[in-house]
């Protein structure tokens, strides 16, 4: 059953940390940042400390300044799933490096491993090189680029409700397994691509997985949770009272003070990040970082929360899971999810329903209409 | 006719393929679960592990069958993304090899080929890929690139894209990555080669993001039978799936002809295993499994399902006849594909094909059902496990088969007295593993190294080491 929305944290696990020298700090040898084993912990790491869910950076090619080395983001949630309960899985995919059709089927396939812990981010497609690296023409230029990506957003959601909940029928009466009236063609048409429809996978544990995008990007309608990524928090507060969708997740660095070094220390020693000037980035005590979000949860109310982008996750993690969450949950402020809920529970969002079988808003009759003119 | 015995060491390979969306699929029956909780694959997998098999298979849809212009509703359907499945299997089992089925006409080489790495590394180096193609439109309705290839064509893509896919496997140096945190950089820049590919329907260039597995490349798997399907497993493929597993004889005309065609391909003969779909139905005693099979028939075929495959064959909506009464005076149309279970009938197939079925009607004197069941050919072994494990001895020694990919006809529990009667059986006659010898599919498989490694063996390039 869905909860009442409270503030939400989520947790970005891609590589070592979002500084490009993260690896060094990492505790482990360089090579086994791809490992099942190091997957896992991190993962089981986040659903102990009692986030709401983890997104999985990615991208088809290797982003500069970055670590070379990656896997897939839907893989690596989709091992993560068979190993973790209640934590959400929100892998990020570029919609214009992938067939529709496959990325519906893929993602309505993780939530069902998952048993509804699956969410996309979407990503936002400023991949250089994907065209030479794909062999069919891609679309270019902003314009072009951003219809493509709702219109691959729209094409997914339309095909995750392309079969109804009760489809299967297994009636051995007659014979029929499904009821072919509950599965449907979505006859998607873009000036990009056509689906026809239905999808091969069944309406998944959510209905719809919850859909993420950063401010902008995607129409509010189609997404649930907006990413808002800000030069400063106030900044950031202000895109989320405008953002228009169920919910907001501020994204908020931090690089917390450890038992060896603080956290200026830590940065001064993993040098320059030149990325990592377009977001709020705390530095300091994890006390520091719990007055923050407390703070951050009274000006952005219960629909809002905060994306923590650790700078070293070997580090920060560990920060983290013993004193920041566990004073969040002292104080009530964070609830964290219960085992076996799924990710919209977590979060507070109903199951929507199928959006071609849901009552629609009756149109005006043309009585209401001429009264409506008359008045 | 006995054959001689070959191999008289060779052991029995099995894989399980977890099928579902076809009439084989009894899902009628009170032990028949959910086709699509995650439960479910679980399960089966577990089992197959406690088998020791190679491998947890899984096909792949691009669109669901229709039958005249409606999806399908008698038979299973929908299923999960087989890759997305397989990873989520991945972190529950320890040593299955995770096969799964993709095309290589409405996929791109870049994204498939990390994905499939990217299950190799997670697993330990478990992953296959089992090469499809298609070249019909009506599938293509489902992707951007819409049905763009001919028939003829649907290899030359697909040969341009396993090679596209051997190459990204292979961008990464063993010793790309550094080996602490002092070094340079997080990967040697010079160790990971771009990917240029400039074929007739390949053209990428890609620098990929995934080191080598421990069985350094995913194993390769195709299931083609047509000479160019052949050809193409012969040059390419680890393992070839067949139809040819429950004849010897046509077995064995089958392996000698895949074997003349690797030889000519300049591997050697044993170079490409060969695993036939099969089923099994165990008795206590053979009497007791026969009638098990006469009740699976009929659990197959149900009235529906026989005047489905009837109207399939006659191209005609039959569904108003009685399954019980004899077969209609209609002719069989000749309309070539309408989508009809996503296959096609060549053009004046049906038309003899329904004759030979009247015929035999007449003949025998059979109801529509009665047809339907007797027309479906015994593809499987029926007996108590002591006499099956004999007859899948005799295929593997003689040197038919390599092996079997089963298909259970109840999920999830299908595979269980298989797992717990036939494997013993085969164990007791030496010819099935004790325990797991390796941790990669590869492996189990006994494979020797990536045909793209034998090559470089003898290259500048050095000596290649593989893990087993």
């Amino acid at each position: 059953m869905t909860d009442a929305p409270t503030f939400t944290l989520a947790l970005e696990v891609d590589a070592d940390g979002v500084h490009p020298n993260a690896w060094r700090r990492a505790h482990h040898a360089p090579g086994e940042l791809l490992s099942a084993a190091r997957l896992l912990q991190v993962l089981r790491g986040a659903e102990n400390a009692g986030f709401a869910l983890v997104t999985i950076d990615d991208s088809l090619l290797p982003v500069d300044g970055g670590v070379p080395g990656r896997i897939d983001a839907v893989t690596r949630a989709a091992f993560a799933s068979g190993r973790t309960t209640r934590l959400g899985l929100a892998p990020r995919v570029h919609p214009r490096a992938v067939e529709p059709f496959h990325l519906a089927a893929q993602l309505a396939s993780l939530d069902h491993v998952s048993r509804g812990r699956g969410a996309w981010l979407v990503g936002d497609d400023e991949l250089p090189g994907l065209a030479r690296a794909l062999d069919r023409t891609v679309p270019a230029g902003a314009a072009e680029r951003t219809a493509e990506v709702r219109a691959v957003v729209a094409t997914v959601r339309d095909l995750w409700d392309s079969w109804d909940d009760d489809a299967v029928i297994r009636d051995s009466t007659t014979g029929r397994y499904i009821d072919a009236d509950r599965v449907r063609y979505v006859n998607a048409r873009t000036p990009t691509f056509s689906v026809k429809g239905p999808l091969i996978t069944p309406r998944p544990p959510q209905g719809q997985l919850v859909v993420i995008a950063p401010l902008g990007l995607v129409p509010a309608h189609d997404v649930d949770v907006t990413l808002i990524r800000a030069a400063t928090t106030e900044d950031g507060l202000r895109a989320a009272a405008t953002a228009g969708t169920p919910r907001s997740l501020l994204d908020l660095q931090v690089t917390l003070d450890t038992e060896d070094a603080t956290g200026t220390q830590r940065l001064d020693a993993l040098g320059a990040d030149p990325e990592g000037t377009d977001r709020p980035h705390f530095v300091g005590s994890g006390a520091g970082l719990v007055l923050l979000l407390q703070d951050l949860a009274q000006a952005v109310g219960p629909t809002g929360g905060v994306r923590i982008l650790p700078t070293v996750i070997d580090e920060d993690l560990p920060q983290l899971s013993r004193h920041v969450l566990p004073s969040l949950r002292a104080s009530g402020l964070l609830r964290g999810p219960r085992p076996a809920a799924t990710l919209r529970d977590t979060l507070g969002l109903d199951r929507p329903a199928n959006r071609f079988t849901r009552p629609k808003t009756p149109a005006p009759t043309r009585q209401e209409t001429a009264q409506e003119l008359s008045a | 006719m006995s054959h001689p015995i070959t191999r008289p060491d060779a052991q029995v390979h099995l894989g399980v393929f977890f099928q579902g969306v076809n009439h084989h699929t009894v899902w009628s029956d009170a032990e028949s679960g959910s086709q699509i909780d995650p439960d479910s694959f679980l399960r089966v997998a577990q089992v197959a592990e406690r088998g020791l098999f190679d491998a947890f298979f899984l096909g792949e849809g691009l669109r669901l069958r229709e039958s005249h212009g409606r999806v399908h509703d008698l038979d299973v359907v929908g299923r999960p993304d087989a890759l997305t499945q397989l990873a989520a299997l991945a972190s529950v089992t320890t040593h299955l090899g995770l096969v799964a089925t993709q095309n290589t006409t409405y996929n791109d080489p870049a994204d498939l080929a990390r994905r499939l790495a990217g299950l190799d590394v997670l697993s330990g180096g478990r992953a296959a890929w089992n090469v499809v193609t298609t070249d019909n439109a009506w599938t293509g309705e489902n992707f951007r690139r819409g049905g763009y290839l001919d028939h003829a064509d649907r290899y030359v893509r697909a040969e341009e894209f396993v090679r596209a896919a051997q190459a990204i496997w292979d961008s990464w140096d063993d010793d790309a990555i550094a080996p602490d945190s002092g070094a340079e950089n997080w990967a040697d820049p010079g160790a990971i080669e771009t990917v240029v590919r400039d074929g007739a329907s390949v053209r990428i260039q890609v620098r990929p993001t995934v080191p080598r597995s421990p069985q350094v490349h995913p194993v390769l798997f195709q299931a083609g039978d047509s000479p160019a399907g052949r050809d193409f497993a012969a040059r390419n493929a680890d393992v070839i799936f067949s139809a040819h597993g429950s004849d010897l004889d046509d077995a064995l005309a089958f392996a000698a002809d895949v074997r003349t065609r690797v030889r000519a391909a300049g591997r050697p003969a044993d170079d490409l295993l060969i695993l036939p779909g099969t089923f099994f139905v165990l008795g206590d005693t053979d009497a007791e499994a026969e009638e098990k099979y006469a009740w699976l028939k009929r659990a197959q075929v149900t009235g529906a399902t026989a005047l489905s495959l009837l109207g399939y064959i006659w191209g005609h909506d039959l569904s108003h006849l009685d399954p019980d009464g004899p077969l209609p005076d209609l002719e069989a149309t000749t309309v070539e594909f309408d989508g009809t279970r996503g296959a096609a009938l060549k053009e004046g197939g049906r038309r003899k094909l329904a004759e030979q079925w009247r015929a035999r009607a007449e003949a025998e004197n059979l109801s529509i059902r009665e047809l339907v069941i007797a027309q479906e050919a015994r593809r499987g072994f029926v007996g108590t496990p002591g006499r099956v494990a004999d007859r899948l001895v005799e295929f593997v020694r003689t040197g038919a088969v390599d092996g079997f990919n089963i298909s259970p006809w109840i999920v999830p529990d299908g595979l269980d007295d298989i797992v717990d009667t036939l494997v013993p059986a085969l164990q007791e006659r030496g010819a099935y593993r004790t325990a797991y010898t390796s941790t990669t599919l590869r492996g189990h498989l006994g494979l020797r190294v990536p045909l793209s490694h034998r090559a470089a063996a003898d290259d500048v390039v050095g000596t290649e080491q593989i893990a087993g």
